[in-house]
């Protein structure tokens, strides 16, 4: 009802207005466009953002709903320009601990077509599903992802973490 | 009356958007809590204490200080008698020489890179195809173009020249007849002769040439470790920045050069690899930038990263003093990805004004023309550009390049490491 009310009203004013209002009225609206998108669009390029929905949580399933991973960084802030280690906790999606499983890590930063600087490891296995994640080395602000590919009992999945580093 | 609210209500847009904008170039001045952030990571006072180098255990003996400084200056060391480090490293030139590429004995691929706070990257060269510096500081003087010099050569020397200070800092060293029965130019160098003598040497006495040799290395980069980068304008800024005092602000940086700032940390991108107090991140970036004229395009890192694994002098080295657990750089180092291939090292931005030409081999005059060069970016010559054009305007170049020279400041150096030493 609320509608069809609104959209005579608005025929209303169309039929009222002379020719010269209504081209005043589309410049105005034109101005007021322009400028908005001139904004909009330096302020994309100043700061290029991340996609909004990145999902930035430290506890992820992995792709195929094998294991439960969380990172947890070193130190917080990540630092940048600095190695450091992480730890990387594996788990069944029911809570067990995952022992001996092989991991790989590689890291990318999405929006500049290259990786990290190093070539990170998991270097030791330290109980209770924890295993050491040795080389890791940030040497930029911005948006990372950071994934990890877990081969546990002839089982291989992978996950991917979200990271945005000041 | 229907019309008048929509007229109002374009009106009142109008209005908050001109307002929004007359007040975001009014409140210029202003930082906001990020951009301070970012200004004080790059202040010289963030700058931690010299990095220990493990590799390195006379890194910060006096001793090794003055014996590096005269081993810098001296141009015994060379072929011809006339290149020292000091040569192209020269200390009024921000210890870099002013041309293209490197002069020695003959013409090197690259530019000299500065020798301001060097110690604090974990990599050096343009392709960072060492690990320290005194595996740096021995790579020009066996290279044919650079000093030309052979080990056996500069060992002699060591003990005609230096033998106390040698060994007060090292181990004795042989007997001047025992080292007068080595061939004379010998090292695993470019020239057939000295490399074919090197390899008939027994190897106990390679390896007794080659730990002078490093030694020299050492002691060169104790010294090299004491040139470090001085406070700038720029830093002044920060400084009155963080006192609030406004007026110390005013007269540290111009209008235009606060502007180049701002643009510097923000719009323009700078900060992405040229961040922390020394306006990099140490790490290796494909700019884009031209083949040099007269010279294939340079792959940079592909094959640095590949030479530093591979190094006799690297941290993992039997030449090295580091424990393994120390070389973590080398253990964790990336060498076999595509964004290698035409990457190099981000350089300083200290004293960048002093530095003219510009890029790894001088390809660019002026800082203009750097500038110009991120503005549009070309097709990398190798591998793949990370740069996204800029689109700054004339004005905003201008400003950029003003704030660029406010970085500049004579090196914090004792001053009489500056010159050449007295006798």
């Amino acid at each position: 009802m609320s509608t069809g009310m609104r959209s005579q009203e608005s025929a209303g004013i169309a039929t009222r207005l002379g020719s010269w209002q209504r081209r005043a009225l589309i410049g105005l609206g034109l101005v007021v466009a322009v400028v908005a998108i001139g904004y909009a669009l330096m302020w994309v390029r100043m700061h290029q953002p991340p996609p909004d929905d990145l999902d930035l949580s430290t506890t992820r399933l992995t792709a195929a709903g094998h294991y439960r991973a969380t990172i947890l960084p070193g130190s917080d802030p990540i630092p940048i320009n600095r190695l450091h280690t992480w730890t990387l906790h594996v788990e069944t999606p029911d809570g067990r601990p995952v022992e001996s499983a092989q991991i790989t890590v590689d890291g990318d930063m999405p929006q500049h077509g290259h990786g990290l600087p190093t070539r990170p490891q998991v270097t030791r296995y330290l109980g209770n599903g924890d295993y050491l994640v040795e080389g890791m080395k940030f040497q930029m602000g911005g948006w990372w992802v950071v994934d990890f590919t877990i081969t546990a009992d002839g089982r291989r999945d992978t996950v991917r973490f979200n990271l945005v580093l000041e | 009356m229907p019309r008048r609210p929509i007229l109002l209500g374009i009106a009142a847009v109008l209005v908050i958007v001109a307002a929004a904008s007359s007040y975001a170039r009014w409140s210029r001045p202003a930082w906001t809590a990020e951009e301070r952030q970012i200004l004080e990571e790059l202040w010289i006072g963030s700058l931690p204490e010299l990095p220990p180098d493990p590799s390195n255990a006379v890194a910060d003996d006096p001793r090794a200080v003055a014996l590096g400084h005269r081993l810098f200056f001296d141009t015994r060391f060379s072929r011809n008698g006339q290149v020292a480090c000091a040569t192209c490293h020269q200390p009024a030139r921000a210890f870099s020489d002013g041309r293209p590429r490197g002069q020695g004995v003959g013409t090197t691929d690259r530019r000299t890179q500065t020798l301001i706070g060097a110690a604090y990257s974990p990599w050096q060269f343009w392709d960072g195809r060492k690990d320290s510096q005194w595996a740096q500081a021995l790579g020009p003087l066996e290279s044919p173009v650079e000093h030309g010099g052979t080990r056996t050569q500069y060992a002699r020397l060591i003990a005609e020249h230096y033998r106390a200070e040698y060994e007060a800092i090292f181990a004795p060293l042989p007997a001047d007849a025992e080292l007068q029965r080595l061939p004379e130019a010998a090292g695993p160098v470019a020239d057939p002769a000295a490399r074919a003598a090197w390899e008939a040497m027994r190897p106990e006495d390679r390896d007794l040439v080659t730990r002078i040799y490093v030694n020299m290395g050492k002691a060169i980069a104790a010294y090299l470790r004491q040139i470090r980068p001085g406070a700038s304008r720029f830093d002044a800024y920060v400084e009155a920045l963080r006192r609030g005092d406004e007026a110390g602000m005013a007269a540290a940086l111009s209008a235009d050069e606060v502007a180049g700032l701002r643009l510097f940390i923000g719009k323009a991108g700078c900060t992405e690899c040229h961040s922390g107090p020394l306006f990099t991140n140490h790490e290796f970036h494909n700019v884009g930038v031209p083949a040099a004229a007269g010279l294939p395009a340079d792959r940079g890192r592909a094959l640095g990263a590949a030479q530093v694994l591979a190094d006799e002098f690297n941290c993992t080295s039997p030449y090295s003093d580091a424990r393994p657990e120390d070389c973590a750089e080398l253990r964790f180092l990336k060498h076999d990805a595509p964004e290698l291939e035409g990457a190099f090292k981000t350089p300083t931005l200290r004293n960048v004004a002093e530095r003219a030409p510009y890029m790894h081999a001088g390809q660019f005059a002026t800082l203009r023309d750097v500038l110009d060069h991120y503005n549009r970016v070309l097709a990398a010559a190798v591998g793949h550009s990370e740069l996204q054009p800029l689109h700054l305007s004339e004005t905003e170049l201008a400003q950029l390049e003003a704030f660029l020279r406010a970085l500049s400041a004579p090196p914090q150096v004792p001053a009489d490491l500056l010159a050449p030493p007295a006798d």
